[in-house]
């Protein structure tokens, strides 16, 4: 997992509540059996016509928001299906960090285990990120993990919470099988325990 | 000892390491895997050499992508084909356990787990999909995990866990006749939306739940996602051993019985406490429809589809439109004026034998209105066979509904049976989310009865007041 430590790029702002994971992507593409592939697939629905031309007025399709790096949305972004191919989806399209006022819980959990950061500032600061997004040019965030904070050039800063065992797996990239197995002498005496 | 929740109780009895401030890593009883969230979690275990570490707390079925007709046919898609193909190799390849779809034993993985005894009390439980707390209604703590925790737990046979806060959702009273458990859940959600219960582990309590079936106890289980949790369970009582008993794997003999003495002490204690209470009064609920694109957005069936300029902030308002645009409403219709061109009868929410029953119940001796397809899937091969055995395939067929075979089906649209643009469903399953049954497909949601009922008149009805 690609370590993450600080993190500039340019916003792209969505700016609605629930975005379901049917929508990050929808189930008849989880039908791959790699892992690679999925960021054209990212928010398919709503990114392209039916002929597969981009639909005008999509977040993803204004030319101002073109490689962007850091999601901004609603409340209960990522709600609903198990499907980790919603964050495969996310970063592969070239998000590093996603930022929103609520999460929901398994797509959280999905979100670190690949190196992509979930971050949950106050419906107000995001509403301001957002707004600063669709006025400037160009408009770009540094997401500071050490510092467990979010800042611009234009005097906006915010601090974020974050379980200090996921930062240190974030900030060192590190895979959590390998470190459970170092656990191996835990899991066996709990094994014959229970017999 | 201070008295304890039956979450907490599952949880203490399953840490295998905990420091403090540090997600615990807990020990997993049972691993259910299927096609679609396993193919790359078991490339990561071939990529580092290693095994399943408990392959006898393993168990894998194909349920999302398989057909539910013709399966003697070469399958026509082929990217469904290799995902089902990769299944069969990986399960070969590591030794599991897995039920193919031609498989007397296979259905969608939450109605198989407590159908033959492997999903019991005090355990825990999960599944890289999300609905995975329906096994919580025999008192287990259940829960959804991407495919990482997929592989993680094939190697650990372990996950790491923050442990959540708890909610005590308590239903009291009794349900009216028509109001099913389905009606409770999407009531439950509408009332504290699609993130009430985000970071909780829920508890159903109150005699609602206490006199329902373990088939109603599944279904409200199972939705505890679309309320935001993870997990959601039912403590266990008489009601959860007589199901179990005799079911393949549950406990025998003299092991029976200190079983059932475990399970029973899983109970919360008197005085134990909540970090959130949720009430809602049981005989009060009304069949519900969902009239938007998620099951927080859900009315009563006599209620009509609410205007966006209703609510109040602009956030929520666009997201109304947003809703009503996507359902082809206007808002302000009845309920009972809206239209249905297609009734699914299935998914893991809503396709046991007693959900089979009550939508036979009303369906017995009538036909479907010509406008609509209405499709009937089992959940699992032995509730077909169930079935069957009662006549309810032919109440289904003389009534117009297909009768197929065992499988996710309409539920996510991974398969051949799925809703083209603009066409408008009432089905049983859990998600009304744009896309979910189809590009551009309008999914309401509703319970067995209510969606049996829209297929015979062609549009929602009270079945209240129906027959
Ligand atoms: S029936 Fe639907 S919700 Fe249930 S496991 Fe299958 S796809 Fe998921």
């Amino acid at each position: 997992m690609e370590p993450f430590t600080k993190h500039a790029g340019k916003v792209v702002p969505y700016d609605m509540p629930n975005v379901d994971t049917d929508q990050i992507i929808p189930a008849r593409f989880l039908k791959k059996i790699d892992r690679v592939g999925f960021g054209e697939l990212l928010f398919y629905e709503l990114r392209y016509e039916e002929d597969g031309s981009p639909k005008p007025g999509f977040t993803l399709n204004d030319p101002r928001y073109a490689g962007g790096s850091v999601l901004v949305s609603g409340p209960q972004f990522g709600i609903g299906s198990s499907r980790e191919h919603a964050p495969w989806a996310i970063q592969q399209y070239g998000f590093r960090a996603v930022i929103a006022p609520s999460f929901g819980d398994i797509f959280r959990s999905n979100c670190y285990q690949n190196g992509l950061l979930p971050i949950v500032l106050s419906p107000a600061e995001v509403d301001s990120i957002i707004a600063r997004a669709q006025e400037i040019d160009g408009y770009e965030v540094t997401v500071d993990l050490e510092a467990q904070e979010v800042r611009d050039a234009h005097g906006f800063s915010a601090s974020f919470e974050i379980d200090p065992f996921r930062k240190e797996n974030l900030v060192q990239g590190l895979d959590d099988i390998g470190l459970t197995l170092r656990r191996e002498e835990d899991i066996a005496s709990f094994e014959r325990a229970r017999g | 000892m201070a008295p304890q929740t039956m979450f907490e109780k599952i949880w203490d009895s399953h840490v295998v390491r905990e420091e403090p401030g540090k997600p615990s890593l807990l020990y997993v009883d049972l691993h259910l895997v299927h096609e679609v969230t396993s193919p790359q979690a078991f490339d990561g275990l071939r990529l580092n050499s290693r095994r399943v570490r408990r392959l006898d707390r393993t168990v894998a079925v194909a349920d999302h992508n398989v057909p539910t007709n013709n399966r003697d046919k070469p399958l026509e898609d082929e990217v469904s084909k290799a995902q089902l193909e990769a299944m069969q190799r990986n399960a070969d390849e590591f030794g599991l356990e897995y039920f193919d779809m031609f498989s007397e034993k296979q259905g969608i993985v939450h109605v198989i787990g407590p159908e033959q005894g492997r999903t019991q009390p005090g355990m825990i439980i999960v599944c890289g999909d999300s609905h995975t707390a329906t096994h919580g209604a025999v008192g287990a703590m259940a829960f959804g995990i991407g495919t990482s925790e997929v592989e993680h737990v094939l190697a650990t046979q372990c996950i790491w866990q923050a442990k959540p806060k708890t909610m005590e959702v308590r239903v009291e009273g009794s349900l009216a006749n028509g109001v099913t458990p389905k009606d409770v859940i999407l009531a439950v959600i509408g009332k504290i939306g699609t993130s009430g219960g985000i970071g909780h582990a829920i508890e159903y309590t109150g005699s609602v739940f206490r006199s329902m079936s373990m088939e109603g106890r599944m279904t409200v289980c199972n939705m505890s996602i679309e309320a935001g949790a993870r997990t959601g369970m039912v403590a266990p009582d008489e009601t959860t051993f007589a199901y179990l008993k005799g079911r393949e794997h549950a406990p025998q003999g003299a092991e029976w019985d200190a079983a059932v003495e475990r399970w029973a002490a899983l109970r919360t204690d008197p005085g134990a406490q909540f970090d959130a209470l949720v009430e809602l009064d049981g005989s009060e609920a009304a069949p519900q429809v969902t009239w938007g694109t998620n099951p927080a957005q859900t009315l009563p069936v006599d209620g009509r589809v609410p205007m966006a300029d209703s609510f109040d902030s602009s956030q929520e308002q666009a997201a109304v439109e947003k809703a009503l645009a996507y359902m082809g409403l206007s808002g302000g219709e009845r309920i009972q004026d809206i239209a249905v061109d297609t009734v699914f009868i299935g998914s893991c929410t809503n396709s046991r034998i007693e959900d089979l029953r009550a939508a036979a119940a009303i369906a017995s001796g009538k036909k479907k209105a010509d406008s609509v397809r209405a499709l009937v899937v089992p959940g699992s091969w032995a509730v077909k066979r169930q079935a069957e055995e009662e006549g309810l395939d032919r109440v289904f067929s003389e009534a117009g509904f297909e009768w197929r075979d065992a499988g996710c089906s309409m539920c996510l649209a991974m398969n051949p049976d799925r809703l083209s643009p603009g066409e408008r469903s009432a089905s049983t399953s859990n998600r009304n989310f744009e896309g979910r049954q189809g590009p551009g497909g309008r999914t309401h949601l509703v319970s067995p009865p209510m969606a049996a009922a829209a297929a015979i008149a062609g549009r929602f009805v009270d079945v209240r007041e129906w027959n």
